[in-house]
């Protein structure tokens, strides 16, 4: 029964590891982008949900409405000041820019925040539970979770094929020179593309913080998370994203079933394998 | 009247000839360190000499080989260990740990780059830093080693190396140097040699250098286990230095992969010369911020960030474009010879 | 005469070191059709590059309707009513023919161009709107690069090189269109290195050498010796 335990969880735990890829392959697709400082923005939104909930007395859940936004704009002008700056054949100047940028986030939340491990209390949602036949408790929280990340990848997939801004999200992202040309101002395209990332971050932000303690060095896990999530589900493929967080889920526990100390371990082995056998992800959509 | 000109190819310069008189008398002042160096400044010293072969080397991937790895600290606390278990296990001595540590280094880096070769720019970079994570999490599985909180070196072994405080102390301070040396002299040698002219036409266009016959793929190998060889080496000497090891300080991001960037970012990607002048800088701001705690972090990334856009070449690549100046005599140019 | 709606005066254009254009003036009176013509490398690309604004020029450089624009970006230039056929006609691989089609409309300009109108003229397009765009004939991919520009109801369009690795019987059928997609109140500028079949739909012709104008007039002012000079520069 562990094991059925161990794998749900995973599963579930799934989830939120494809909230925190989401983001990451969105801009990866718009604009061949990757941000080092992925998993510190997932960080620095948690931090921000803790202010939210602690000053105004939210619940998390309520803060989302304030975080997101916010996230949302950091991302507009960080790609309009900075990154849009940094994109071009070389791939160095993006990866360096948002290498120091990520050391200047831990770094900055070190000073306001310290390093203390802090968490979000999202309150009797925390122990409300669910019985399951077989015995199998779940936790209502992680449903939940793993409800709207399947909801916000279902989203995220509209926007792209259904809607205008998907539109010129593809037409940028296929010929730049000839997307302008139809009036699409490509700075403002990069613009709302890291803009949604960093919305979907915000969400991963405030639910990686109700589900466990986090502090400010947190955050290159989450990337590397994030990350292998990306690959094994292929590049380019949101609902990709969603298998790869799973399986790098359920890998994790299964690990952690063994062996308490091979709970990470368990999860890179089963990236590596994949990148091993199958070294462009389970269902590619980029090359 | 006319005069005749022939002309040759050649790589040096007045500036070279100085650069390398100065150099030779600049190695003969600090080989001599340990007769008018304090206890602390060799120490530091040790550091810089050690920074700046692992930002050499981090150089010569990413800067010649287009191989940016945020994950060279695998190999240097892989290196650390490699030393700390060949001395207490198979009981070499330390001081021929550090080369067997090396070629370990370039051994396991095989497997490695078979797999992490598969992934492309940014994403190549964050597989190099699961790689350095697996090996993390690894080492911090062998309770031999002393599984996450690490293991000392035995007295015993320590006093192998030399009987006495002061000469141990001269003896991983001339290691140290001779480290630096090393790795300054194999790059250069690789860059002058014919690989390095491949190199040269690999960074400066992939597409051209194919048609031309250079084999991409093995060039980039070649380069990846040598520079993970020799940043093993490395790594074996700093924890020899430090005398204990742990997981998470061997296999720290910040300490032997992010300031190692930010060295060759502020001094120059790309040129022999930029992580020297870039090592140098790094250690004045160092020494003169470090009080600051996490604010000389944040001051470092700022400085990085401002650098990669308004100066991409780095410091040393601005002091070239305005004065021409090349130390390490690598470009060629014609020269005309009066006869 | 009335004033040219566009104008370029010595416009100079460079990639990195390398000069492309030295000083080239042409203009494009309302309503006119000009030819451009020239040999590879003459510059014909790079001129309408940095019309449509995808090399940036000094803002007098490029003037439309008495307003400086060649500083303007290649988005701005487009709402003001600019629209390109692009070498190699360049459809988004990941887009439909219709969102092909849509994503060209989106300036927002009003006129009598719309998504019925362009399935009007070309019918085959309607019928196979919700495939790839890229998966087309090299024929019909031209048909969606031209009806993706009319969608931005331009006031003057840039077709670049539209024979391009076509077959002889879709080059004479898109030129025998070209009456019908130019409509009242449009200019056009045709780039083409096929000096019969641009001279044949243009009341202007420019030879460009080199990056500089060789060559300008009406077709039938042109002998075909002064043409070939200043074509191939011998």
């Amino acid at each position: 029964m562990d094991w059925v335990n161990a794998i749900v969880q995973g599963i579930l735990l799934g989830g939120l590891y494809a909230l925190f890829a989401a983001g990451l392959s969105l801009i990866f697709g718009v604009m061949r982008l990757v941000n080092i400082a992925h998993g510190d923005f997932i960080v620095l939104a948690a931090f921000l949900g803790l202010t939210i909930t602690t000053t105004l007395g939210l619940s998390p859940l309520v803060a989302l409405a304030l975080v997101v936004p916010v996230m949302a704009a950091i991302g507009y002008v960080l790609q309009r000041g900075i990154l849009n700056r940094t994109l071009g054949e070389d791939i160095l100047p993006p990866l360096m820019v948002t290498f120091g940028l990520s050391v200047i986030i831990q770094n900055g939340l070190l000073e306001i925040y310290s390093a203390d491990p802090q968490k979000m209390s999202a309150g009797s949602l925390e122990t409300a539970s669910l019985s399951l036949p077989g015995d199998l408790n779940v936790g209502v929280l992680p449903i939940l979770m793993f409800v709207v990340a399947v909801a916000v990848i279902a989203g995220l997939q509209w926007i792209f094929y259904r809607s205008s801004l998907g539109r010129a999200f593809r037409a940028v992202s296929d010929n730049q020179d000839i997307a302008q040309l139809m009036g699409l101002n490509k700075a403002h395209v990069f613009g709302m593309a890291m803009a949604l990332s960093l919305a979907v971050v915000g969400i991963a932000g405030v639910f990686l913080g109700i589900r466990t303690s986090f502090d400010p060095s947190i955050g290159p896990g989450r990337l590397i998370f994030g990350f292998e999530a990306v690959i094994i589900g292929g590049l380019g493929n949101l609902w990709g994203t969603l298998v790869g967080g799973i399986i790098l889920g359920v890998s994790q526990n299964i690990g952690a079933q063994i062996n308490p100390g091979w709970q990470l371990l368990a999860g890179h082995l089963a990236f590596l394998f994949v990148l091993a056998v199958r070294p462009r992800g389970l269902f590619p959509r980029i090359d | 009247m006319t005069t005749e000109h022939t002309y040759s190819i050649s790589r040096s310069s007045k500036a070279s000839l100085i650069a390398a008189v100065l150099g030779l008398l600049v190695l003969v002042v600090l080989a001599a360190a340990p007769l008018w160096a304090g206890r602390a400044d060799m120490r530091l010293l040790s550091e810089v000499f050690l920074y700046l072969s692992l930002a050499c080397l981090w150089n010569l991937l990413a800067g010649y080989a287009g191989l940016v790895s945020v994950g060279q600290q695998a190999f240097v606390g892989f290196g650390g260990y490699m030393l700390f278990a060949l001395a207490m296990f198979a009981g070499v001595s330390p001081l021929a740990a550090i080369p067997l540590a090396g070629i370990l280094g370039a051994l396991v880096a095989v497997p490695v780059a078979l797999l992490i070769f598969r992934l492309r720019g940014a994403y190549f970079a964050i597989g190099t830093w699961v790689i350095a994570e697996v090996f993390r999490l690894s080492f911090a599985q062998i309770s031999a080693l002393g599984g996450g909180s690490g293991t000392s070196l035995p007295v015993a072994l320590v006093r192998s190396i030399a009987s006495s405080r002061s000469m141990r102390e001269a003896t991983t301070y001339w290691m140290a140097l001779g480290m630096a040396v090393l790795v300054l002299v194999v790059i250069y040698a690789l860059l002058r040699s014919r690989k390095g002219l491949a190199l040269t036409a690999i960074r400066d266009s992939e597409l051209a250098s194919q048609s031309f016959g250079i084999d991409i793929w093995w060039h980039k190998f070649a380069v990846y286990l040598i520079t993970a060889g020799l940043t093993a080496m490395t790594g074996a000497l700093i924890f020899l230095q430090k005398l204990r090891i742990s997981p998470d300080a061997a296999f720290n991001v910040n300490d032997w992969t992010a300031f190692v960037i930010f060295i060759v970012v502020i001094g120059g990607i790309g040129t022999l010369e930029g992580p020297i002048l870039g090592v140098i800088v790094f250690f004045l701001l160092r020494e003169t911020l470090a009080d600051l705690g996490s604010t000389y972090l944040l001051i470092l990334g700022a400085v990085a960030i401002v650098v990669m856009l308004k100066a991409p070449k780095g410091l040393w690549g601005m002091l070239k474009e305005r004065t021409g100046l090349e130390l390490f005599p690598l470009s060629r140019r014609v020269v005309k010879n009066k006869t | 005469m009335a004033d040219a709606v566009l104008s370029t005066r010595s416009l100079e254009a460079h990639y990195g070191d390398f000069q492309a254009l030295f000083g080239v003036s042409i203009d494009v009176y309302p309503e006119e059709v000009i030819a451009i013509i020239g040999a590879n490398g003459a510059g014909k690309s790079t001129l309408m590059r940095s019309i449509t604004g995808l090399l940036v020029n000094k803002p007098q450089m490029v003037t439309w309707k008495g307003q400086a624009i060649g500083a303007l970006r290649a988005d701005q230039i487009a709402r003001l009513g600019i629209a390109m056929v692009p070498e190699g006609r360049q459809l988004f691989q990941s887009l439909s023919v219709e969102e092909n089609l849509i994503i060209g409309g989106q300036v927002g300009r009003k006129g009598a161009w719309s998504l019925g109108k362009v399935y009007e003229l070309f019918p085959v397009l309607k019928e196979r709107r919700n495939i790839q765009a890229t998966s087309l004939s090299g024929g019909q991919q031209q048909m969606v690069s031209i009806g993706r520009a009319l969608m931005s109801n331009p006031d003057i369009l840039l077709f670049d090189e539209i024979s391009l690795g076509l077959a002889p019987i879709i080059i004479k059928s898109i030129y025998e269109a070209l009456p019908t997609i130019i409509g009242e109140g449009m200019s056009a500028i045709i780039v083409e290195q096929d000096i019969a079949k641009a001279v044949s739909v243009s009341s202007r012709v420019y030879c460009l050498q080199e990056g500089r104008v060789s060559l300008e007039g009406r077709p039938q002012d042109l002998t075909r010796d002064a043409i070939s000079a200043a074509y191939f520069g011998v």
